[in-house]
């Protein structure tokens, strides 16, 4: 894959952003999100610091991040299209939608593209139930998503 | 003069192209050399007519949607600056029924001010509460939200005056005031319109529940799918303590309070308050056995408000008005107005704010125009994923918490998602254990077992497998949930269930076993 960045050097970095975080109130959420959004995942090897640093067992540092469904344990393809699958979207066809994209990649739910291109995921609603179906490509949002919308949406994100 | 061209920067607006058409807008005003300028509003919540640009004329703001791109330079060939007539164009925006016949209170200013404009904050009514309750005394502003009716809007329709009476009287070196902005209910969005529209509000909001309970800080918890409303909500708070509203002292005053925002990481079970706290703690969201009551022992174990955003969002205007004002909208113990969220299959969805009492009957057919398919309604879903199925027959219900508790349903979050004749209820029902069963924390054994065994049940049933039998232990595992799950999500899962088996039969009849053909 060609989306890893270099190896090492995980523990150093987060623990400058551990450092700058952890005055917080709270400060594992705010953590753990600066960590992913610099690494694109949650290293195994940051665990330890962070136990060290918030004074926390490894098993708690790991419990925390496995309970979220945003945070991953390896990084995800270029593109991160997600797929509403909530009762609003479905009731406007999120089904088939689903189906063509799945059609479209050639993977299913949580996997990435061989070329690394593309990560299909599932999300539970993204407030957008009046305009259904919905998706977002990265930060982008789109409604009333049919099968032309898709094919330009995944054609998109392949490029 | 400059002419003022509105182009809403809602989520619901960006994902149905708004972005290229203020581009496009831009460019033509360029081109064309005109004194124009694009302000990015809210969504005035008809997301049929999204994106909807709006012009400011000397009669009144002119609407015009749903704009594409393509179609900007007719527009501006229409002469739409001046108001001019368009295939496109709704006339006056104030006069388009949808609007014309809520009653905006806690969405006054959404879709109307720039979201970021402190300047349009005022002007339209802004920090008139804040003002009013720094000239009051804590108990006196507690009484005011007490004597208002207002109830919790996030669902359980507690009395926020009561919840802020609780902090309020209790002892501790730091309270919190925390905004539960987690709105992961499908068919809801109201909470991200207000972050997205008008964030000032809910930060006024969140000052006066601070100033009223001796709170300092605040939490504004929301979700990692709204990066939109994270952004904005961000940018405001940072308006505000720019402004010496938020901040040592809130507008000179001797009150303290700031707040920050939180966003969470995609867990649904997290909008449950105690869940929300241990995730704010940076634990794992799991739900609390309660007492101790987040309001004695909340963040930190620190004595907390948890209210939701449109709760929050209602204060201001309840501070300005007086709480008769707000009371004598609504009815029964149901006050003051809801924000309605009409989605999935529906004609005209949106965002409708009206006092408490209209029938869903009236919400569908006549606010909501029918499906957008065409097709017949077959069911409802009201306040969320854990919200009941409503059948035609129960059209009458008014919208009101307790008259929907009595038909074994909730208004939740005001969320309606219609579903059209297509719909296969079973798969709804299923659905609706998968669900559960994705998003369970695991604290509590009905939840996380029972949600599992649900999703088999119903499938035994799809498939013909003694479905008679496994009807009668689909209900009997629904009354386990409901009664043995210590917070909504496994206490609430039955109500889709068994509203989709009592109302829909057909759907649940068995099908006879194929047999393989060998």
């Amino acid at each position: 894959m060609n989306v890893h960045v270099a190896t090492g050097g995980y523990a150093e970095r987060a623990l400058s952003i551990i450092d700058d975080l952890k005055h917080l109130e709270g400060p594992m959420l705010p953590i753990l999100h600066a960590i992913q959004h610099e690494f694109g995942f949650v290293p195994e090897e940051v665990k330890p610091v962070l136990a060290r640093e918030l004074n926390l067992s490894r098993a708690e540092v790991h419990g925390v991040v496995t309970f979220y469904h945003d945070f991953r344990d390896a990084p995800a393809g270029r593109h991160v299209l997600k797929i509403c699958r909530a009762e609003a979207c479905q009731a406007m066809g999120a089904e088939r939608v689903v189906d063509q994209a799945r059609q479209l990649l050639g993977i299913d739910f949580h996997q990435t593209t061989l070329d690394g291109a593309v990560t299909l995921e599932p999300v539970f609603c993204l407030g957008l139930c009046a305009c259904a179906p919905a998706a977002m490509l990265d930060s982008e949002v789109y409604g009333r998503v049919d099968e032309h919308s898709l094919t330009e949406l995944v054609a998109e994100a392949r490029r | 003069m400059t002419v003022t061209i509105f182009v809403p920067r809602d989520a619901a607006s960006l994902a149905l192209g708004a972005d290229k058409v203020a581009t496009a807008i831009a460019q033509e005003i360029e081109l064309r050399g005109l004194d124009a300028r694009i302000v990015r509003n809210g969504s005035r919540g008809m997301a049929w007519l999204e994106p909807l640009v709006e012009v400011r004329t000397t009669t009144g703001r002119i609407a015009y949607g749903p704009v594409k791109a393509v179609d900007v330079a007719g527009l501006f060939d229409a002469g739409f600056l001046s108001g001019g007539d368009h295939p496109l164009c709704l006339g006056l925006t104030k006069e388009i029924p949808f609007l014309r016949q809520q009653t905006r209170l806690t969405f006054a200013r959404c879709g109307v001010t720039d979201p970021l404009s402190l300047d349009d904050y005022r002007h339209y009514q802004g920090l008139k509460g804040l003002e009013r309750a720094l000239a009051m005394s804590a108990p006196e502003i507690v009484q005011e939200v007490t004597d208002s009716g207002l109830r919790g809007r996030g669902g359980a329709g507690f009395p926020t005056g009561i919840k802020w009476k609780t902090v309020a009287d209790a002892a501790g070196p730091q309270k919190y005031i925390v905004c539960n902005a987690d709105e992961g209910d499908s068919g809801t969005f109201a909470d991200r319109m207000i972050m997205e529209g008008d964030p000032f509000v809910l930060i006024e909001g969140m000052i006066i529940a601070g100033i009223a309970t001796g709170a300092t800080k605040g939490y504004l918890y929301t979700r990692s799918e709204y990066p939109h409303a994270i952004e904005t909500m961000n940018a405001a708070i940072a308006i505000a303590r720019e402004a010496g509203i938020l901040g040592a002292s809130v507008m000179g005053s001797p009150y303290a309070f700031d707040m920050e925002v939180r966003a969470g990481a995609g867990a649904y079970v997290c909008g449950e308050e105690t869940s929300l706290l241990n995730s704010l703690e940076g634990k794992r969201g799991i739900v609390r056995a309660k007492p101790p009551l987040p309001a004695l022992k909340g963040f930190l174990e620190r004595p907390t408000v948890v209210n939701n955003v449109i709760s929050l969002a209602s204060v201001p205007v309840i501070m300005d008005r007086g709480a008769a004002f707000y009371r004598d909208f609504g009815m029964g113990r149901s006050r003051g107005t809801i924000p309605i969220q009409i989605a999935g299959n529906v004609k005209y969805g949106g965002l409708f704010e009206t006092a408490f009492g209209l029938t869903l009957g009236q919400i569908i057919d006549e606010i909501g125009g029918g499906t957008a398919t065409g097709r017949p309604v077959k069911a409802v879903q009201v306040g969320g994923p854990l919200g009941a199925y409503f059948p035609r027959e129960l059209f009458d219900t008014p919208f009101d918490y307790e008259a929907f508790a009595a038909r074994d349903g909730l208004i939740g979050h005001a969320g309606v998602v219609v579903f059209d004749d297509t719909a296969d209820m079973l798969k709804q029902a299923r659905f609706a254990m998968e669900f559960c069963a994705i998003e369970s924390c695991g604290k509590c054994t009905p939840c996380r077992i029972g949600s599992t065994r649900g999703v088999e049940t119903a499938d035994k049933i799809a498939r013909g497998i003694e479905p008679e039998k496994n009807k009668v232990l689909l209900a009997d595992l629904c009354n386990t949930m409901k009664f043995g799950s210590l917070c909504a999500l496994g206490g609430f899962t039955p109500y889709p269930v068994m509203s989709a088996m009592n109302h829909f039969p057909e759907d649940f009849a068995p099908t006879p076993l194929v047999e393989a053909a060998e």
